[in-house]
């Protein structure tokens, strides 16, 4: 006679074995936090916050890279956010399918899978070398510019299709043209949307490394310029890290990474969540 | 006028991506793809690399690539699978409202934080249980492995959800249990978006760079076995390029050039499943 088991027995055995691998999943992930954040509560003080970088990272602090890090990010976030958004109302505003916009969405869906470090040899031989900026933080901001577009284009493109048609309706009725309907109307309706997309375009930048290692280079001096090179958090960390310099500053510079990264995801979920609340 | 402007001035700015995407591929085509032919197909597909001494060889660090990946796949894919199922079908809605945002939070904890937590935590782990140096393909793998979770559980998850539920009803309705509606009605129905999903998480692994380095070992052979270390082309790359000049540099773009074809299939093939649906 063959052995079956009913569905009822395979459910139940189904559901255990779902169930202790979600568990497995968040208990490791919740892991990797808990252990940086015991490990690294000691080494955060206000002191590691404010000062200068001393010994290679050995002691002193880290805010250089602090510094670097805002630097480099912003600069990023300014090139990134007119060109994405200007994309998103192009592709949403303007076209109705067709060829144009079938390559532009093309073109942003296959940059958002280029790996960092594709981005990174490429900032290095066109902004660093082709383009003479050298290792500074126009060249990582750049850099990282590019990374981020489709980030920053597909969020705002959701966000600006999310807007009603009726709100560009009557706007249009009462004789307003096109580009002040969208001036006007659709960009500060889809303003939190919007924003979403910047920060977490923000947390990409933050947390990468291999594409702004060698675009904007490993210095620990405070920079004085937008073409000085800098060192940014996620830079100095890998270093602290991988040549094992000091394990305590390591951690310290993890969990300010790590809390960054999760205070910057976590607004950018908040303002989507009231977003789509609001319009969905 | 003010229209007309407008307007092109957005088609100018709408065309940043893809002339951002081409710029990349001609400039690392240009500085990689001669020195290919350079050398000979032979040569760079050999197992030697030595590229001050003229041997160009990059089959090891292919090899290197395709067994992290996949061994991330072994380890990645049926856990997020099942985790996405889980929260998607049997998971309280509480459950499901508090772990989906917490799991896609942690999708943005950087990669080298997961490479310092393999140096720390994984290498002295398997050195002591399973012997070897413990920078290994295995290391590699699980840390990889761990890295996708957030993305392939969180793309499942919706493609899960977006399934309408007239189809679970009308399964329920002819006495299938949850289980059963999973496996014959939900996973055939979000297929394509399961698969886009492990397509994604793949070239995540394939280019993932930082977090390989610091735990792979980065031997310059064929591993002979999972406990052996291991060099990728993405390790190779961030490795040399700070000191490489000349031939030197323009193999490691050789390498990129290589890279960015595997992932720009990847991705086609995933863009192509994906809008299947």
């Amino acid at each position: 006679m063959k052995f079956r088991i009913g569905p009822r027995t395979s459910q139940i055995i189904a559901y255990i074995f779902l169930l202790v691998c979600t568990i497995f999943v968040i208990f490791i992930l919740i892991f990797i936090i808990a252990f940086v954040f015991k490990n690294g509560f000691s080494s955060l003080t206000w002191e590691f916050l404010t000062q200068k970088t001393k010994e290679m990272g050995k002691e002193g602090g880290i805010f250089p890279s602090i510094i670097g890090t805002i630097l480099v990010t912003l600069f990023a976030i300014v090139v990134a956010t007119p060109l994405g958004l200007g994309s998103a109302l192009y592709l949403t505003e303007y076209t109705r399918g067709g060829l144009v916009r079938r390559l532009i969405s093309f073109g942003a869906d296959c940059l958002a899978g280029v790996p960092s470090i594709i981005f990174g040899l490429f900032g290095f031989i066109f902004f660093v070398i082709t383009l003479k900026l050298g290792w500074s933080i126009i060249s990582g901001g750049l850099t990282l510019a590019v990374m981020i577009l489709p980030t920053i284009i597909r969020t705002s493109e959701e966000a600006i299709k999310a807007v009603p048609k009726s709100y560009r309706e009557i706007s249009y009725s009462l004789g307003v043209g096109k580009i002040d309907t969208i001036l006007k109307i659709v960009l500060p309706t889809a303003f939190p949307g919007i924003l979403t997309g910047i920060i977490l375009g923000i947390g990409r930048a933050v947390s990468e490394t291999a594409a702004v290692i060698f675009t904007a280079g490993s210095s620990l001096n405070i920079p004085t310029s937008l073409f000085s090179s800098t060192r940014t958090l996620a830079v100095h960390f890998y270093i602290l890290a991988r040549e094992g310099i000091s394990m305590p500053k390591a951690y310290g510079t993890a969990m300010v990474l790590i809390i960054s990264i999760l205070v910057i995801n976590f607004i950018a979920y908040r303002l989507m969540h009231r977003f789509i609340a609001r319009y969905y | 006028m003010k229209e007309k402007t407008a307007e092109k001035i957005l088609l100018i700015i709408s065309f940043s991506a893809i002339i951002s995407l081409l710029l990349i591929t001609i400039f690392i085509f240009i500085q990689g793809v001669p020195l290919i032919f350079k050398v000979g197909l032979k040569n760079f597909f050999s197992t030697h690399w030595a590229p001050t001494k003229g041997y160009f060889g990059i089959l090891s660090m292919i090899v290197g690539s395709l067994l992290v990946t996949i061994g991330a796949l072994i380890i990645g894919v049926p856990l997020s699978l099942a985790c996405s199922i889980f929260l998607a079908e049997f998971a309280p809605p509480p459950a499901q409202k508090i772990l989906k945002p917490i799991i896609e939070l942690l999708a943005g904890i950087p990669s080298v934080v997961y490479g310092f937590i393999g140096i720390v935590i994984l290498i002295p782990l398997i050195r002591n249980t399973l012997g070897g140096s413990g920078f290994s393909v295995l290391s590699a793998s699980i840390i990889l492995g761990i890295m996708i979770l957030p993305t392939i559980v969180s793309i499942s998850y919706d493609s899960l959800v977006a399934v309408p539920q007239s189809y679970r009803e009308g399964s329920y309705a002819l006495g299938a249990t949850k289980w059963q509606t999973v496996l014959m009605v939900l996973f055939p129905s979000a297929r394509s978006g399961i698969i886009a999903a492990i397509i994604l998480g793949m070239g995540r692994a394939i280019g993932e760079t930082m977090a390989v380095i610091m735990i792979a070992g980065n031997a310059l052979k064929i591993p002979g076995s999972v406990l052996d270390p291991v060099r990728t082309i993405t390790s190779t790359i961030a490795l040399e390029l700070g000191y490489s000049t000349g031939d030197h540099r323009a193999a490691l773009f050789a390498c990129g050039t290589i890279l960015f074809i595997i992932i720009v299939l990847l991705n086609i093939i995933a863009i192509k499943v994906a809008s299947r649906e």
